[in-house]
């Protein structure tokens, strides 16, 4: 461990979390409802700390891979602490464990609330949980290697711990250009979206905050009836935008650089879609009679469908109340997850990929016992470390999925609500079924199950490492 | 600037940690995406593929980059690399040619190929080796202006005349025409002041024209004769190229080789050189061929470990002017500590050369880079510029110049004369200046001047 870089790196982190923590303070000048000294205060402490801890620069740093996912797991929670802050000062959360919850849930884009009547919030703090899923859906540490200058190429190591999917590149040489290209265009989808949703009527701060919630697939609305009260025009605009922001960021890149070719011929986007699409198909034809008309339905499904695969978690209607085959579906899209390098949860398209055709290749090694096979993905073969990683991966993310089951059991809810609970907020999608379906919130849950959900939100957007890495004690060992 | 590697061998790995140094975009490609590992804290973009490949070119934005080095294994491979990104894009290329048959036809491929520069570390190195049998006293010659300046890397010895003076009575004592550019001392670069003591294992290097440098050498009591013959441990492909070029300057050179077909070889191409079959680590045979009355001995077998070894006997039982062979990168400061008089290391020497030709090709109307040497791993540098019409440096004293500290102007070539500058001499247009500067790196010679 190279404890100076570490204090180093987390100190800008939290410079940088100090400037968005100004950000309400903006809104609350335009609506002026007296919260602005908690914000200002909070990002004044944010500022100091940050300038204290970061102030003397290291004069070697190295990163190390464990340090990269070291320091992205501690930079997450550092930022959710100081980040529930404002919630429990300006009273909208007084309870700091309810607030934490919120916070954690906004970073990791998840979307989970422990808020009953979301309306009463101040709109500063409205905007800050909306803005904190724009924060954590790219990833807060790409932005500090974006704006900041940083110590070198080793810095990919924390890149590759925040992004998300099995095997991470760069799109261009430098990890800084990368990052930068990174939030160019996910600040242009953002503006894109504003556009259209102030087009279809909504006002400057319910677009605003819908666009963090949509592009950074978080979840979290702005009124109790989530997305239920706009218009069809502006449901089918956050329909669409949740779908391109559940696609991988490199296919946009290849997109704005001419490579047209390469990015229609991206397997893991077409996959992506294909199963949208029959995920649309057949829950229409199996909760045709719950709508009024075709049109009606195609809007609702395809916004369940892409809120649920894209784990952003906003809803148009109480999908609790479908029939049991349309609500199996989305459980299993729940798993299923959006791109890898997109800003969305889950396990994502990619690894599934991986998975099922290392299956197959299992399967063709029974009848070819010397068969030599690769595993191909947009015909490159995938090397040996990234599927055996993957392979990993799921039987932690099962294991945690089992064990959190297990302790949020104590608290003697029915079977459906603990394991949609578990699922929608190690998926980070939000709302689950029953007791935690989509008119409902996590209130109810005890302070334990209440951790027990912000270690799976963390785990789940940190795609599990970094977290299980922090309770290695052989990982916080010196060195240069 | 940016560059496209192929190849990720050592050599394009020392590429690529030198590039990322000076801040270049850097793509590499491999066959081999395990090699990519050794990369990974450079700030550069792996792909694996093979060079050759268009497609791989392509994907490597060959049509957006200003230059490609290619350092594969195989001489071939790099040229035909070479010649398709010339006709793909339109950037400069660099080919690494190893093989003594093509070593000879370097000008007719550089045309035919379209090729900027041909590198070839193993004759590199040769090159100066030779330089430094030819000019024992010093460990390390870089030179300047065609040859006419160089500057001189020696070791104080603990019975050095130097050891214990201030640096302003060397010059007065000794000669007034040298002057000392640099000190290291424990892997620090310093450019001294006058009130500075030097002591016993500092490395100093000083610019003076040859003449003024043999003087100052043989008032100091070191050694300034050439060396008159040559043992050369190990047979490969350095040996052949410094046999050839000590032979030519009618320095006697022996070769012990332990492949018979290897000797056969040699024997052949060098017809004038003494082969003997057998082990060069074997101590009786060193002795045998009179390791103790060599006036040079060069330990250049495959393994740094042998090399070390036979420098330090060949040190304990002779006078000899010892050159060792270190093909690593690493452990540099535990060589250091050695005491092995003269280390060369192939592979510098040839990024070293990139570096200085990617710095060169930087347009800039100020002046243009046209030597470049890093001195103690890149912590120092001496570069040569010529100096430009635009140039905010010319007709001003330089007394009167605001310039960066740890900055030195070491020289002036003007006309075909040496000037060694007071404050109050000026840089001229056409000038070809030497600036030795520790700390920070420049790519035109306004970078000295104060921001």
């Amino acid at each position: 461990m190279n404890y100076s870089l570490i204090l180093f790196i987390l100190g800008s982190l939290l410079k940088v979390e100090g400037c968005f923590l100004l950000l309400p303070v903006l809104v609350d000048l335009f609506y002026k409802e007296n919260v602005i000294s908690s914000y200002l205060l909070v990002a004044g402490v944010c500022l100091i700390l940050g300038g204290l801890a970061s102030h003397k620069r290291p004069e070697r740093g190295k990163l190390y891979p464990r340090d990269g996912l070291i320091i992205v797991a501690l930079g997450w929670i550092v930022l959710s602490v100081f980040g529930a802050l404002p919630f429990v000062m300006t009273g909208d959360i007084p309870n700091y464990v309810d607030a934490l919850f919120e916070t954690i849930s906004g970073f990791t884009t998840t979307g989970a609330s422990i808020l009953s009547d979301v309306e009463a919030l101040t709109h500063a703090s409205l905007f800050w949980r909306s803005f904190t899923h724009w924060v954590g859906g790219m990833g807060v540490f790409v932005f500090v290697m974006a704006v900041l200058p940083m110590l070198g190429g080793s810095t990919m190591n924390l890149m590759k711990a925040e992004s998300p999917g099995p095997s991470v590149d760069k799109l261009v040489p430098h990890v800084k250009d990368t990052a930068s290209i990174l939030y160019g265009l996910y600040l242009g989808m953002t503006v894109l979206e504003v556009i259209f949703l102030m087009l279809g009527g909504m006002t400057m701060f319910e677009a605003l905050t819908t666009s963090f919630g949509t592009v950074g697939t978080g979840g979290f609305g702005v009124y109790n009836s989530s997305m239920g009260g706009f218009s069809p025009y502006l449901q089918n605009v956050v329909t669409v935008f949740m779908i391109l922001s559940g696609i991988n960021y490199a296919f946009y890149f290849c997109l704005i650089s001419g490579k047209l070719l390469t990015a229609i011929r991206m397997e893991e986007v077409r996959t992506y879609l294909l199963v949208i699409l029959v995920a649309i198909v057949a829950i229409c034809i199996d909760s045709r009679h719950v709508f009024q008309g075709f049109f009606d339905m195609l809007g609702h499904v395809s916004f369940q469908v892409a809120s649920i695969i894209t784990t952003t978690g906003f809803s148009t209607t109480d999908f609790d109340l479908w029939p049991q085959f349309s609500k199996t579906i989305l459980v299993i899209l729940m798993f299923v997850g959006a791109c890898a390098g997109s800003t969305g949860g889950g396990i994502k398209i990619s690894r599934l990929m991986i998975l099922f055709k290392s299956m197959r290749k299992e399967l063709s090694l029974i009848v070819h016992p010397r068969e030599i096979k690769k595993i191909r993905i947009d015909d490159r073969s995938v090397t040996h470390e990234v599927v055996r990683s993957t392979n990993v991966f799921m039987v932690i993310y099962f294991a945690i999925l089992f064990i959190s089951v297990l302790l949020i059991g104590v608290d003697e809810k029915d079977f459906t609500t603990n394991f949609t609970a578990v699922v929608a907020t190690l998926n980070n999608i939000g709302p689950g079924l029953e007791l935690v379906g989509p008119t409902q919130n996590f209130g109810f849950f005890s302070h334990f199950s209440k951790f027990v959900l912000m270690f799976d939100m963390l785990a789940g957007r940190l795609e599990l490492f970094p977290m299980l890495i922090l309770f290695m004690p052989s990982s916080w060992k010196k060195s240069k | 600037m940016r560059i496209i590697i192929v190849g990720c061998g050592k050599v394009g790995q020392t590429l690529v940690e030198q590039l990322s140094k000076e801040n270049h975009e850097l793509v590499v490609i491999d066959v081999n995406p395990d090699k990519f590992e050794q990369v990974e804290d450079s700030d550069a973009m792996c792909i694996a593929g093979n060079g050759n490949s268009y497609q791989t070119l392509l994907e490597a934005g060959v049509k957006k980059a200003h230059l490609l080095i290619a350092v594969t294994g195989s001489d071939e491979q790099n040229l035909l690399c070479c010649l398709i990104a010339r006709k793909t894009g339109k950037c400069q290329t660099i080919a690494r040619v190893r093989n003594p048959v093509y070593s000879k036809e370097v000008e007719f491929l550089k045309k035919e190929f379209g090729l900027a520069m041909i590198i070839n570390p193993e004759w590199a190195a040769a090159d100066e080796m030779a330089r430094i049998f030819q000019f024992p006293s010093a460990i390390k010659i870089d030179r300047f202006a065609h040859g006419m300046v160089e500057l001189l890397h020696f070791r104080i010895t603990a019975d050095s005349p130097l050891n214990g003076q201030q640096v302003i009575d060397v010059r007065n004592k000794y000669n007034q025409n040298v002057l000392i550019c640099s000190v290291t001392r424990e892997d620090q670069v310093t450019i001294p002041g006058g009130d500075y003591i030097f002591r016993e294992n500092d490395t100093v290097s000083v610019v003076a024209r040859r003449y003024d440098a043999m003087d100052f050498f043989r008032k100091l009591g070191l050694m300034t004769g050439r060396v008159r013959n040559v043992l050369i441990a190990g047979g490969g492909k350095i040996s052949y190229y410094l046999t050839a070029s000590l032979l030519k300057a009618g320095i006697h050179t022996t070769i012990i080789e332990m492949d018979k077909n290897r000797c056969e070889y040699l024997a052949e191409m060098l017809p004038q050189a003494t082969i003997i079959y057998g082990d060069a680590t074997d101590e009786k045979l060193l002795d045998q061929e009179g390791v103790e009355h060599a006036e040079g001995f060069a330990a250049l077998t495959g393994l740094d470990e042998e090399n070390i070894l036979l420098a330090l006997y060949t040190k304990a039982v002779s006078k000899a002017k010892i050159i060792t062979k270190i093909n690593r990168i690493g452990f540099s400061s535990v060589i250091g500590n050695l005491d092995l008089d003269c280390v060369i290391n192939p592979r510098i020497i040839m990024a070293d050369s990139i570096v200085r030709y990617v710095r060169a090709s930087r347009n800039s109307d100020d002046s243009d880079v046209e030597n470049l040497y890093k001195l103690e791993e890149g912590k120092a540098e001496a570069v040569e510029f010529i100096v430009k019409e635009n140039s905010p440096v010319t007709d001003v004293p330089l007394h009167e110049l605001k310039i960066r500290k740890n900055t030195l102007i070491a020289s002036i070539v003007r006309d075909g004369k040496i000037i060694i500058p007071s404050g109050q001499d000026k840089i001229q247009v056409n000038d070809s200046v030497i600036v030795v500067l520790a700390g920070y790196s420049i790519s035109d010679l306004k970078g000295i001047l104060e921001q």
